[in-house]
């Protein structure tokens, strides 16, 4: 196995974009990332998408991306694991530079959610959940989340104040986003005020509706060494990667994320490292209860400890533990396809320092955790600078 | 949508049959071809009473096409069986708690494509 080190990030402004089909988002970032690497050639590439077929009819994407790349005969792989697309095809990427089958891999991942109208978003987000047991019984994704957030409310004693705190912290790194979906401040009583989804979880305890795409160039670190990038290359530390089952309620505990604790246990094993060696984490805040059972599956909080640990400003910037400094899934937006790809982007830029007005100080070692569903499947990452 | 994707559901949904493991009685629905509890591949068929306690519960307020809300979804623990996500009909926001006792019926879910077939399956009322 092969040493493999980040040499080059592209991601372009977040939200509702009318004006960008899927494959321009996706070869948009694609060739800024390829420019920022620095590099001559491709060798192959890899996009992550959940669900083009339902949010715009289009499949096939390998060809779609080595065409309109203009790199015709390119091979392409295109993978799927929901939400957590965007991390299995940096972890497909990986493999590839690892065991030697490529040299300059392009990591892409992309979703164009906004051709279809809310409720049929609300479906295509649903094949994510079991359809047959879940989803033709009337759940919708804030419905399961609703359940495990109640469901740690009644556990641990997580308050209805310590969910808003999350959404407000991730909303004031937004800002300091400038490809953030939403570039506003909002207060705890503006979640608490917003629209009823599913209760106890109003609309901005839930991560928006997004078209976007971001890409990473990935090398072998001897190569790495010989080129230059955009910044200094970033090396992957660890990845752990685990599943658990479909259904939300065939899970022994709603309140653990197992996926997310096996996958965090073979990164950070991988990495030679424990959580309290991480400087920064992006986490999968698809909704504010998700980022709290996050914390805890990554070994951050102890459980039911992370709502606690929240209200004492812990996981701000300048925090003992910054959390989703990018603004998160929640701030920054959730093209799904795309999430995992751009966690991983932020901590290459956190690393090599070029974060702006969100930066780390001092930060050397970052986490990335995407997750799929309900947690039914889940990526942890680790790098180092 | 073709009969059969709906016809094949028909046992678990309508009379909540699945299976149980014969080696370590974990108790599946729908069944499945390997325990993930021991990993046997024997299994009874069980059919499971219809009363269990409400392990969670949320008010949906934005329903999936198809569906009309608002209405109460929970993940029940069936007696005896498995546990399950479905709606808890005729109940208001502030009328169901964790650990409340229900019965499972059989109740009428949706109904897809133009012709408006109607898709049956379980609810739960409290008790
Ligand atoms: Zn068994």
């Amino acid at each position: 196995m092969r040493d493999v080190s980040i040499v080059g990030v592209g991601i372009g402004h977040w939200g509702e974009l009318w004006n960008d089909s899927l494959r321009d988002l996706a070869v948009a970032a694609s060739l800024k990332a390829i420019a920022d690497a620095g590099v001559d050639r491709v060798d192959s590439a890899v996009i992550g998408c959940m669900s083009s077929g339902i949010f715009t009819g289009q499949e096939h994407l390998a060809s779609v991306l080595g065409d309109y790349l203009g790199r015709g005969p390119l091979p392409v792989t295109r993978v799927e694991s929901a939400c957590a697309s965007g991390a299995l095809a940096f972890k497909a990427g990986y493999a590839e530079v690892a065991a030697g089958i490529s040299d300059v891999v392009l990591v892409c991942g992309a979703e164009k959610m906004n051709d279809l109208d809310g409720s049929e978003s609300t479906y295509a987000l649903g094949t994510a959940a079991d359809q047959e047991y879940e989803g033709y019984n009337g759940a919708t994704f804030p419905g399961l989340y609703a359940m495990m957030a109640l469901r740690h409310m009644h556990e641990f004693g997580t308050t209805r104040r310590q969910l808003s705190l999350v959404a407000v912290k991730n909303h004031a790194n937004g800002l300091q986003n400038p490809n953030a979906q939403f570039q506003m401040a909002i207060t705890p009583e503006d979640v608490e005020k917003s629209a009823k989804v599913a209760d106890p979880l109003r609309l901005l305890d839930c991560s928006p509706v997004t078209d976007g795409a971001a890409a990473l160039i990935l090398v072998p670190t001897e190569l790495a060494k010989k080129l230059a990038p955009g910044g200094a290359p970033v090396a992957v530390r660890g990845i752990g990667h685990a599943t658990d089952t479909i259904a939300l309620h065939s899970r022994a505990s709603l309140t653990r994320l197992r996926a997310v604790e096996v996958s965090a246990e073979r990164a950070y094993q991988s990495a030679g490292v424990k959580p309290a060696d991480i400087h920064l984490a992006e986490v999968h805040d698809c909704f504010t209860i998700a980022e709290l059972m996050a914390m805890e599956a990554l070994g951050f909080a102890a459980p039911g400890q992370s709502g606690p640990m929240v209200e004492r400003g812990e996981t701000a910037i300048g925090g003992r533990i910054p959390i989703n400094p990018s603004g998160g899934l929640k701030s920054k937006g959730h093209p799904v396809g795309a999430t995992g790809v751009a966690q991983i982007l932020e901590i290459v830029e956190q690393l090599r320092g070029q974060a702006g007005g969100r930066q780390v100080k001092g930060a050397k070692l970052g986490l990335a955790q995407n997750m799929g569903g309900t947690g039914g499947s889940s990526i942890v990452t680790i790098l180092g600078a | 949508m073709q009969p059969q994707k709906y016809w094949r559901e028909i046992p678990a949904r309508y009379r909540l049959e699945g299976g149980r493991c014969k080696k370590c009685r974990k108790a599946f629905l729908p069944s499945r071809l390997v325990c993930d509890a021991c990993g046997s591949r024997e299994f009874e068929k069980a059919r499971f009473t219809g009363t269990g306690t409400v392990h969670s519960f949320t008010m949906i307020h934005t329903p999936p096409s198809g569906y009309s809300g608002p209405y109460v979804l929970a993940i029940v623990e069936l007696d005896g069986g498995p546990k399950l996500t479905m709606q808890i009909a005729d109940c208001g926001a502030d009328e169901a708690k964790i650990g409340d006792k229900v019965r499972v019926e059989f109740r009428k879910l949706t109904q897809v494509g133009d012709a408006g077939v109607l898709c049956y399956g379980y609810k739960a009322v409290l008790v």
